[in-house]
């Protein structure tokens, strides 16, 4: 029983609807492969029993006809959403057992359409990191490893538990969210498919705010079909959140498959950085070799801001992100450390709920949006992110379709390996997809091949604005020619 | 914008005349059913917390979503203030921690407010006016309220006002004296009230000012200020404005300076204390709410909005003096509260000749009924006389079936036992009396009886006052004057 947990989502719904399997043969086989990785750390908790009531309502649906788009299939959710009656932390210790009397409008169209939830996934604490190493349930281990190693590599962040769930085989997809690169770059360490679509296109409503100019949820899964399967029940407008976008919701499966003919793929020349891997520039002319060869026409492009992309982003993210934390103040729900008056409530209850680069970051932001320095910085990056938005618009403007990147500048690195000095080393791993959040994109990061060590590494994809079912189409293209990439299974 | 100097009170100081700078900002309560970014209900006294949404006490990953009422109602009040509606606007974030404020920020409008300039037309005293210049009014949401007196050693917080809306009106600082301030409250309260976008009940706290007073050397450069906070009673900003101009003048002329800070008023003792110095102020680390969107509507919008306003007090007033020949401070007393106004033209609906009895039935409604509400402190709401039993009266004056003595007397009689006017008239012989025969067998007694005063009277006419005095007397104060008067002039050969 336990190869159900190979199938991809598309293979699932196949077996479901023949009544090659249940939806509770599906769930149990994934719940003790979960019971199994526990040395991963991608679950923060487990929900056998919901996922098991879940299956079983499934499988009534189906019997009678009348299963969702995703009846049956069971699925990891990131601890950013809001699952009502079900423990939700942003694995921070300030949330602590914060249990929300609500739902997040994500999962609850994931729900509508017949998914199982199977448990809540690791990610960075309140989505700030690039390694999942600042999580207070610890770090998610990489089902990967390099060749000949044991030492434990990180799957990336902030959504580490997703894509390391995703991979191990430890659910079928996961919700994710991406602020600077949260989806693709642990995606493309974990060699799964990840999406970031267009800022609006999925609702915010009950995902715990990082940065809500730059958030949004989308999935992680292991083919590209199966992520425009899940993009079709997470998308859509939701009137609760105003940033999201009242246009209807387009079938992305069917972009699966489609032609590329005649696309013209952007190849930006600024993002052939110094010291940049042989690798990462092999498996690069790599995915516009697969493209050209599917038809497409390759264009070098110019997007001349991306510089500055980074900095602007560490002064936006965190400035948002400030704001965005300021109700973790202990006085109605989560963690409260007693202190003699209001003042010192507050700072105990922050200084022992918050990790340190959750506190960095939220200093740094009060320090970029304070009295005489507002202008400097923050206002700044805005200017220098409506310059990055104008850079893609002026190259789609030109006809181009998509653009074409690497989605990391490295394969994943081992637990404790970076950053531990110098921030900016972590933060360096988003220097290829912080310009999508920037720019408010949709973006998808693809596996395309292997490093040196046997790494998986991603390739990424930019689209316009509410295109993603370019993405989709392109996305497959390299899917098919670079094959699929599953970890041998050591735990 | 400035008014004339010769239009507000200066301040007599030991070194010379002084001068007040004044500028309010006005926080008023927007009327809606649910609050600015949240459905919760807006009403006032409900249990602790019981109108409290997900949004409100900010749960994790909750959004704010606009409630369009408040933003009509707004735009409302711009239109009312004579204001340019700005069809762009933008929602910030106004950053600090209080236990009130469960976001850690107000959303507020900062840069880019809702309603920009405006202005209000004050009348003063002695027929003078003045203009004050509205700077903004923006949208924002207001706080929770702390209960200290739950526990001994806890503070407890009640989210209920936590999100409702309110508007930030800002004036020019156009003010002069304490009297132009009370006026200018007292006037954009009124509006407001017409409007419907504010209850303008202060004492509970619907409509709350903060003032900011310098003091100057008349027409002199601007001196330093100190912002009073949150005031909810026209008095008390009064009393607060004076006290902290002499406070003012007293450093400054001892060669002290002022410094500028927020200071809160104490109304037991009358005056002003320190709250905060500048140094202590919050820096409140505004930015634009990403959660929002700039708020942007269209001018037909705005213009649909201006075809349902009321008429105004100013436009009120305008016509009744235009209508009824009102004097100005009559007909400013009767439009000062909407429910006054309302209740006068309730009385002229039902008047048949309106332009024989509108000035009438404006001294009843002045005089006599406010005289009475008063005397007895109750407001127009709750009259015993009811619009249609008071039109009923002035018409009985106005076709002389009554005269306005015995009116006085029907109009108590209604006030205490209720009853239809004309009906209480006939039931009760109060009819004025205009049968010329009747009248001359009294007018022919009296004068046979009092040869002597008939004599004086033909020396001093002014006395066929008497006469009229013991006519009306005998007559129980039915005769017509009128007539009585004729008769008496022709049979004293007057």
């Amino acid at each position: 029983m336990t190869d159900l947990t190979s199938l991809t989502i598309a293979e699932a719904r196949e077996g479901l609807t023949n009544k090659s399997f249940t939806a509770r043969e599906l769930t149990d086989a994934h719940l003790a492969a979960i019971e199994a990785a526990r040395v991963l750390n991608a679950y923060v908790l487990e929900t056998p029993d919901r996922a098991r009531e879940m299956a079983d309502a499934a499988d009534k649906q189906i019997g009678k006809g009348e299963g969702g788009p995703l009846a049956g299939i069971p699925l990891g959710i990131k601890d950013l959403f809001a699952t009502r009656d079900i423990r939700t932390t942003a694995c921070s210790k300030i949330l602590g057992n914060f249990v929300p009397p609500y739902e997040s409008t994500v999962t609850s169209q994931l729900w509508r359409d017949g998914a199982i939830l199977l448990g809540k996934l690791n990610n960075d604490e309140f989505a700030m990191g690039s390694s999942n190493e600042t999580s207070c349930f610890g770090p998610v281990v990489n089902p990967w490893r390099r060749e000949g190693s044991n030492t434990h590599l990180v799957p990336g962040g902030s959504s580490g538990g997703s894509a390391s769930a995703v991979a191990a085989l430890l659910c079928m997809g996961a919700t994710a969210t991406d602020t600077g690169g949260s989806i693709r770059q642990p995606a493309a360490f974990t060699a799964t498919v990840g999406v970031k679509p267009t800022y609006g296109r999925c609702s915010r409503w009950g995902i715990v705010a990082f940065a809500s100019s730059l958030d949004q949820a989308g999935p992680i899964a292991r083919t590209v079909r199966d992520s425009a399967i899940l993009m079709r029940s997470m998308a859509g407008h939701d009137p609760k959140d105003t940033t999201s976008v009242n246009i209807g919701v387009p079938d992305y499966e069917a972009a699966i498959g489609k032609s590329v003919k005649g696309m013209k793929i952007g190849i930006p020349k600024e993002y052939r950085l110094d010291g940049m891997p042989a690798e990462i520039e092999k498996l690069w002319s790599d995915g516009a070799a697969w493209l050209k060869a599917a038809g497409a026409e390759l264009v070098e492009v110019s997007l001349p801001h991306t510089k500055y992309a980074l900095p602007a982003y560490y002064i936006v993210a965190p400035a948002e992100a400030s704001s965005n934390l300021a109700r973790y103040d202990g006085v109605r729900y989560g963690l409260r450390v007693p202190g003699r008056s209001i003042g010192e409530m507050y700072e105990n209850t922050r200084a022992d709920g918050f990790g340190d680069e959750v506190r960095r970051r939220v200093m740094i932001g009060t320090y970029v949006l304070s009295a005489g320095y507002y202008d400097a910085y923050y206002l700044r990056a805005q200017k220098v992110r409506t310059l990055i938005k104008k850079d893609f618009e002026d190259c789609f403007a030109k006809g181009v379709n998509a653009i074409l990147t690497p989605a990391t500048p490295s394969a994943a690195f081992g637990v404790g390996e970076k950053g531990g000095a110098d921030p900016v080393e972590m933060y360096l791993n988003d220097i290829f997809t912080v310009t999508v959040n920037m720019a408010g994109l949709p973006g998808i990061a693809v596996p395309a091949g292997k490093d040196a060590q046997g790494l998986p590494l991603g390739l990424q994809l930019i689209g316009r604005a509410f295109d993603e079912e370019t993405l989709f189409s392109l996305g497959e293209v390299i899917e098919q020619a670079a094959g699929h990439f599953t970890p041998p299974r050591w735990w | 914008m400035n008014a004339p100097v010769t239009s507000h009170k200066l301040i007599k100081g030991a070194t010379g005349d002084w001068e007040m700078v004044i500028g309010m900002e006005i926080h008023a309560q927007v009327v809606s059913n649910s609050k600015l970014f949240s459905g919760a209900s807006t009403a006032f006294g409900g249990e602790p917390n019981s109108h409290v949404s997900l949004v409100d006490a900010a749960m994790p990953g909750m959004l704010p979503v606009i409630n369009e009422e408040c933003v009509r109602q707004a735009v409302r009040t711009g239109l009312g203030l004579n204001a340019r509606i700005n069809l762009r606007s933008v929602f910030d974030r106004k950053n600090y921690f209080y236990p009130d404020s469960p976001q850690g920020y107000q959303i507020s409008q900062y840069k880019s407010p809702i309603v920009g300039e405006g202005e209000v037309e004050l009348e003063l005293e002695g027929g003078r006016s003045v203009t004050i210049g509205i700077e903004r009014l923006h949208l924002e949401q207001d706080a929770g309220k702390l209960l200290h007196d739950q526990s001994p050693t806890m503070s407890y917080v009640d989210l209920n006002r936590c999100g409702v809306a309110l508007m930030e009106i800002v004036s020019k600082p156009d003010i002069r004296d304490a009297e132009q301030a009370k006026a200018y409250v007292a006037k954009l309260r009124s509006i407001l009230r017409y409007l419907g976008t504010c209850d303008g009940d202060m004492e509970k706290g619907s409509l709350r000012a903060d003032v900011n007073v310098s003091v100057r050397r008349p027409g002199g450069p601007l001196g330093t200020r100190c912002e009073i906070k949150n005031m909810n009673s026209v008095n008390f900003i009064g009393q607060a404005i004076e006290y902290e101009a002499r406070r003012q003048i007293e450093i400054l002329e001892d060669g002290g300076t002022i410094d500028q800070e927020t200071r809160l008023f104490d109304p037991g003792k009358g005056e002003t204390r320190s709250m905060r110095s500048k140094e202590e102020a919050h820096d409140y680390r505004y930015f634009p709410d990403p959660d929002l969107l700039p708020l942007e509507f269209s001018q037909a919008f705005v213009d649909e909005l201006k075809t349902t306003l009321p008429e105004l007090p100013d436009q009120k007033k305008a016509r009744f003096i235009a209508d009824f020949a009102l004097s100005p401070y009559d007909a400013g007393v009767l439009v000062a509260e909407r429910e006054s106004a309302e209740f006068y033209e309730a009385v002229l609906a039902r008047l048949a000749d309106r332009a024989r009895d509108g000035k009438l039935a404006a001294n009843w409604v002045i005089n006599e009924l406010f005289g009475r509400l008063n005397k007895e402190g109750r407001d127009i709401t709750g009259s015993p006389v009811s619009s249609e039993q008071l039109a009923a009266i002035v018409e009985l004056i106005g076709e002389g079936t009554i005269s306005g003595k015995i009116a006085k007397d029907l109009f108590e009689i209604v006030w205490q036992e209720g009853g239809d006017p004309r009906a209480l008239v006939e039931a009760r012989g109060m009819k004025q009396v205009t049968d010329l025969g009747a009248i001359e067998k009294v007018v022919d007694d009296i004068v046979a009886a009092n040869p002597d005063k008939v004599a004086q009277a033909k020396a001093k006419p002014q006395m066929i006052g008497w006469f009229v005095g013991q006519v009306m007397k005998s007559s129980g104060g039915k005769a017509n004057p009128q007539a009585v008067n004729d008769l008496l002039k022709a049979k004293l050969g007057l």
